[in-house]
């Protein structure tokens, strides 16, 4: 369960899915980033979290390719994502699924229609075959199959998030990127949520990169936190990190609501 | 862990399966990638695969199977779910720990959802959308009217007590729908009134009656061009405006919170908006009138050799001011249809942005089409009236 307490050189390359080296993000004259090193592992659970601004959505979209950084190297699966923007990058496409705030499903489309998307764009599957499988995916992401032929302005958002979850894991990927997946849900929806990525994560062998405020979250489902301050990231288990004297850190977890997330998480580990 | 990094390991061993038949027992051997890139071949071949009416056990090796995801675990499913509806007996071996455990998630899920809804013919189909589209009409007009009604007595109500208008509100939405849209619409009517210029007097140079243009021009211009062509450009960029504003407001609850505070969305909102239009509408179709007249009198001026001066002569003599009423009377009517239809689809907007967009569309289509409406209402009166 101890890390090391800098991630960054604990593991050989094939263990890594993610790997950023000396990342700079700048947008004008305001550094956001700089010089941030980061492995995330394979099959681990990493929670990024981070006062407002300090850039853990704009972390996000640039490992995913869609902002560029001001300079650094960021490698998913030993490919080079700026490097590979463009045509070259359907292969990574394939394998990560992206889970956005809102869901981001296609209004247009009902859940199952969503779903197929990637499936009709990266496979040459029989449409029967599509729509098993869709189903299948509803049916993962915990939703009921009436959900499948509705449409994203008839869902809650907790079941929009699930249909999110589910399109994001249409292609099976190995890495799943989740952008604040329990902002927005009440408490019993969250754990829900929670145990899904959970379970999701165990089954699929998943790669998670989430970026959370939920403390509840970091404790149920994160093996390791990622912590942005003053442009740079720290990345360690829980415990350790709380061992730490940073000012920001220290609030966030020693704060009301992080004693209580760390007293919940005990006593589920207890029970369980 | 290990069938995601054998996949990734081993991209490419295409999925496939041999068939061993003894008397009454069939041997499925599988092997290679049971992943999505080859479930599309497995997927024909397993659906046609044929299994003897004897055979009453059927197993299922996936000790040769290197990799496996949902699509491959749905298809072993599937192949065995429908093996065993046929009273077959199935077993599943040599799969590794973990394509165990996906093949037993995928079972354990519901997948049998409800059959698909039967689609009625085509015909049927139609007829009855049309139906449901002509009773969505006439509730949706039955409203607007409703709609109509308390806009009415509520400019009643603030014509009767004018300090209830709010002027700031006024005077941003006279600026908004009047100052900002008179390049448009002195652009659009100058070429209007080239153009008509143009096409009236080549028919009637045919008679030697060039001079009638002037005739043609003001009456045309003056009594429907000049408002309609007003009305229709406000249409699209005011009318279309209320809308979006009004729904982008809803949508972040701000008419909600407006009237959790005691303050009713049709005084903030609506008042101002048809009161800006009212005013300003009139004035642009002064405006135009004018542009377009000053567009003709320069066509013809060039290309037909009537001088501005000759054109004033025969336009004073020609067109009676009448003419000039019959357009200017329109232009409130119009601007107050306009403002109202805009606001109301406005309001109508539910939760999401996806309907604002939808509304914005309606409510550019529905105000034009009831201006044109208008406009025909009105000559039909002012032929009764004998105007």
């Amino acid at each position: 369960m101890v890390d090391d307490l800098k991630g960054a050189h604990a593991s050989d390359g094939n263990d890594v899915a993610i790997r950023i080296r000396g990342l700079r993000t700048q947008f004008g004259r305001q550094v956001i980033h700089d010089g941030l090193d980061l492995d995330v592992r394979r099959g681990e659970v990493l929670g990024v979290v981070g006062g407002s601004g300090t850039g853990k959505s704009v972390l996000l979209k640039e490992i995913i390719g869609l902002v560029r950084p001001a300079a650094g190297t960021i490698e998913v699966f030993g490919e080079n994502v700026a490097a590979t923007a463009g045509e070259g990058q359907n292969g990574l496409q394939r394998r990560w699924g992206v889970l956005f705030q809102d869901g981001a499903l296609f209004s247009s489309m009902t859940v199952a229609e969503n779903i197929a998307v990637p499936l009709h764009e990266h496979s040459d599957l029989p449409p029967a075959l599509i729509a098993e499988i869709a189903r299948i995916k509803v049916a993962m992401a915990g939703l009921p199959l009436s959900a499948a032929d509705k449409y994203p302005s008839e869902l809650s958002g907790g079941m929009r998030k699930r249909a999110g979850l589910a399109r994001a894991l249409a292609l099976d990927p190995d890495l799943i990127f989740l952008d604040e997946p329990t902002a927005g849900l009440d408490p019993i929806g969250a754990a829900a949520f929670d145990d899904l990525i959970r379970n999701l994560q165990r089954s699929l062998d998943l790669t998670v990169f989430m970026v959370t405020h939920d403390l509840d979250s970091l404790a149920a489902v994160c093996d390791r936190i990622a912590v942005l301050v003053d442009r740079h990231i720290i990345v360690d288990t829980m415990e350790n990190l709380m061992k730490l004297d940073h000012p920001w850190i220290r609030d966030y977890f020693h704060g009301p609501r992080g004693r209580a997330a760390l007293k919940t998480s005990e006593r589920i580990e207890a029970a369980g | 862990m290990t069938h995601r990094n054998l996949a990734a390991a081993n991209g490419n061993s295409p999925g496939d399966f041999d068939a061993e038949l003894t008397d009454e027992s069939l041997v499925l051997h599988l092997a290679g990638d049971w992943t999505i890139d080859h479930a599309g071949a497995l997927d024909a071949r397993l659906r046609g695969l044929s299994v003897p009416s004897a055979v009453r056990r059927v197993s299922l090796d996936l000790g040769e199977v290197e990799a496996l995801d949902t699509a491959g675990a749905w298809l072993v499913h599937r192949t065995r779910r429908e093996l065993e509806a046929r009273g077959i007996e199935v077993e599943l071996h040599g799969a590794a720990g973990a394509q165990r455990t996906l093949i037993e998630a995928v079972a354990s899920l519901p997948s049998e959802g409800e059959p698909e809804p039967k689609r009625a013919s085509p015909l049927i189909d139609l007829v009855a959308r049309t139906g449901e589209a002509t009773i969505d009409l006439a509730r949706e007009s039955v409203r607007l009217v409703g709609f109509f009604g308390m806009l009415a007595m509520k400019t009643a109500r603030v014509l009767l007590q004018p300090r209830r208008l709010r002027l700031i509100s006024l005077a941003y939405h006279i600026e908004a729908t009047g100052v900002s849209a008179v390049p448009i619409v002195g652009l659009l009517s100058f070429l209007i009134g080239v153009v008509l210029a143009y096409q009236g007097a080549d028919q009637l140079r045919q008679f030697g009656a060039e001079i009638f243009v002037v005739d043609l021009l003001g009456i045309s211009v003056l009594r429907e061009l000049g408002v309609l062509m007003t009305a229709i450009i406000v249409a699209g960029r005011s009318g279309s405006a209320f809308t979006a504003q009004i729904g982008t407001m809803k949508v972040n609850q701000e008419v909600d919170a407006m009237q959790t505070l005691g303050l009713d969305p049709v005084d903030v909102l609506v008042l101002p908006r048809a009161f800006a239009l009212m005013i300003t509408l009139p004035l642009l179709v002064f405006f135009a009138d004018l542009v377009a007249l000053f567009g003709g009198a320069t066509m013809s001026n060039f290309v037909l050799d009537i001088s501005y001066g000759q054109f004033m002569r025969q336009f004073q003599s020609a067109v009676d001011v009448g003419h000039f009423w019959v357009g200017m009377v329109k232009a409130p009517v119009f601007a107050f249809t306009i403002a109202m239809v805009g606001c109301y689809e406005g309001l109508k907007v539910g939760g999401s942005a996806e309907s604002v967009g939808r509304l914005t569309t309606a409510s550019v289509v529905r105000s034009i089409f009831l201006v044109i409406v208008l406009d025909a209402v009105f000559s039909v009166l002012f032929a009764v009236l004998g105007i």
